[in-house]
């Protein structure tokens, strides 16, 4: 691809590049130092009740990662937030998508705002403003107000990646589809839905995401109910236990299996 | 071109798309804009009873504004002073791997950008506090950096303070750059992967300098891509409370902390209130300032 009327690479040139590739090189580094670190202390024996200091290699956290006790009954809270935020919020933000891609409308451009600011306010401000409203209109914070918050976030999460998405595809074959003859839900679900499952799974994923690693918001409305940040924040004060980086270790590798199987599976229908 | 295509794609059918919007708009109405009505009104009120955090009263009270100005200046310029070198020293991370990524991946593109989302599949808090394992008193980095004997040297810098890492402006700032620099990188990478491969082949012969090619071709064109890894560093870093707590001591509290201390722990809520809704307008006018100098208007 390189035209060979180009004048050879200069010293500077040559310096610029690998200089590049050094601090990409770095950036790796730095990404992973923590999760070298998580792993490595996993396998720690700590004395006392804070796992900081490394004192001796052990495989005792590993005999029962999920040991029963608030850190997995968190786990399981979280869990629980995330499925059902993520499932709400997909379908709220991909029926905001679709209408702002495929229709026309009155007010447009104060839907897309109402879109992006609750991505551009500070969570504090999010938070603690929920929790306001809770508060003056009396609603007792907990299990109801976290769900709340979380699909409140992700549904502008979900719009703006779909609309993103799904923007430029060829719409006219519903109309093909609708002269074949095929009924509207028809149409919907055998042309319309197989199109954007991609963008719609992509937006799952991430509420998904976003909603188990929320920490501020949550914060805010959670009342006595404790997701795993909420438990990891209550652990720093008074014990922080080897079980945390176990867990966080599982979740990792799980997640990075997930990840492989999926490129996998696209790879099989692509060659397919 | 494709704008006006698409418009001419859409369709006006009578309600359907005030049908399709409204559960979600409603939500977001709801549970975004009241609340930050609510918000205002919470701010000019005030509280009357010491004990019941309920008992606030409204009545175009500004001193909770005067007040949290003059209480809390400092730790609002420190969040912003942290947030705006945290977000400089990502661009100057991220731009780099997001370039050698979109240019230099080659087959490992995918790889590569995969690497950069793995570290965000554990908890934020979990993370962050890998780093304090790290920069302990007993940590690693401590101890090869007092084989080396560097810790006087870098306490005379200001680097460190009494030869400690933790409860230091290096590293709650380490610490914020590091939570929120795949935010950084992605939306680079997402512009930069836009560009025209030819495009940058015509900048490098005609200027037969990569650096000008880069320079009058490559930057302008992925400026939309710093300008919202910029956002979704900066916004969320200014209001962040978990690095000044986990990293940070007494002298690093950011603005976060404050309004999470006010609001849950001593239930001064129309403080809390007024502090938020400085924190919020200060970003917003910062970002609108942003927008125009770096020349990108369409947010959306």
């Amino acid at each position: 691809m390189a035209s060979t009327s180009r004048a050879p690479e200069t010293t500077a040139g040559r310096l610029g590049r690998w200089s590049l590739i050094a601090v990409a090189v770095i950036g790796f580094i730095y990404l992973f130092t923590p999760i070298v670190v998580i792993v490595a202390y996993s396998f720690n024996k700590p004395r006392g009740k804070f796992n900081i200091i490394w004192q001796e290699f052990t495989f005792d956290n590993w005999k029962d990662p999920f040991k029963a006790g608030p850190l997995t009954d968190a786990m399981v809270v979280s869990l629980r937030v995330a499925f059902i935020s993520a499932v709400v919020a997909t379908v709220l933000g991909t029926l905001i998508a679709l209408a702002i891609v495929r229709y026309r409308f009155r007010g447009g451009v104060l839907i897309g705002l109402l879109l992006i600011l609750p991505i551009t306010t500070p969570e504090v401000v999010m938070g603690s403003s929920l929790a306001t409203l809770f508060i003056s209109r009396g609603v007792a914070r907990g299990f109801g107000t976290i769900l709340i918050a979380h699909i409140l976030f992700c549904t502008s999460f979900v719009a703006l990646t779909i609309k993103a998405r799904i923007r430029g595809f060829d719409w006219t074959l519903e109309d093909a589809a609708m002269d074949l003859g095929a009924s509207p839900w028809r149409t919907f679900s055998r042309v319309t839905l197989p199109l954007i499952t991609p963008g719609i799974l992509a937006a799952g994923l991430l509420s998904f995401a976003l909603s188990i690693d929320d920490f501020i918001v949550t914060f805010f409305n959670s009342g006595s109910v404790e997701t795993f940040p909420l438990r990891i924040f209550g652990a720093s004060r008074t014990e922080l236990s080897p079980q945390i980086n176990v867990l966080a270790t599982v979740i990792i590798f799980a997640s990075v299996a997930v990840m492989a199987i999926g490129v996998l599976f696209r790879r099989r229908l692509d060659e397919a | 071109m494709a704008e006006a295509e698409e418009d001419r794609a859409k369709r006006s059918a009578g309600l359907v798309p005030y049908g399709l919007l409204s559960p979600g708009v409603l939500w977001l109405l709801l549970f975004f804009l009241v609340p930050l009505v609510t918000l205002a009104r919470t701010s000019l009120s005030v509280k009357t009873s010491r004990f019941d955090p309920n008992d606030i009263h409204f009545s175009w009270e500004t001193a909770n504004f005067t007040n949290a100005i003059s209480d809390y200046s400092e730790q609002f310029i420190r969040s912003f002073v942290y947030a705006g070198i945290a977000t400089l020293l990502c661009i100057a991370i991220g731009y780099p791997m997001a370039y050698v990524i979109a240019f230099r991946g080659g087959r490992f593109k995918n790889l590569l950008l995969g690497l950069v989302v793995v570290p965000f599949f554990t908890s934020f808090l979990i993370r962050t506090l890998a780093w304090v394992n790290v920069l302990s008193d007993q940590g690693p980095v401590i101890s090869i950096l007092d084989r080396l004997q560097l810790v006087s040297v870098l306490n005379s810098l200001g680097i460190m303070s009494d030869g400690r890492l933790l409860s230091t402006h290096v590293a709650v700032i380490g610490g914020l750059t590091y939570n929120f620099l795949p935010f950084m990188i992605l939306p680079i990478y997402v512009s930069l992967e836009k560009i025209d491969l030819r495009l940058t082949e015509a900048a490098k012969d005609l200027y037969n300098n990569g650096w000008q090619a880069f320079r009058k071709v490559v930057l302008p064109l992925s400026l939309p891509g710093v300008f919202a890894g910029s956002l979704l560093t900066f916004i969320p870093a200014a209001g962040d409370f978990i690095n000044a707590e986990f990293l940070g001591g007494p002298k690093n509290t950011m603005i976060g902390s404050v309004i999470q201390d006010r609001f849950l722990v001593q239930a001064d809520i129309p403080t809390a209130a007024a502090l938020s809704f400085i924190l919020m307008i200060i970003i917003t006018i910062g970002v609108l300032i942003y927008a125009r100098v770096l020349g990108t208007d369409d947010l959306v």
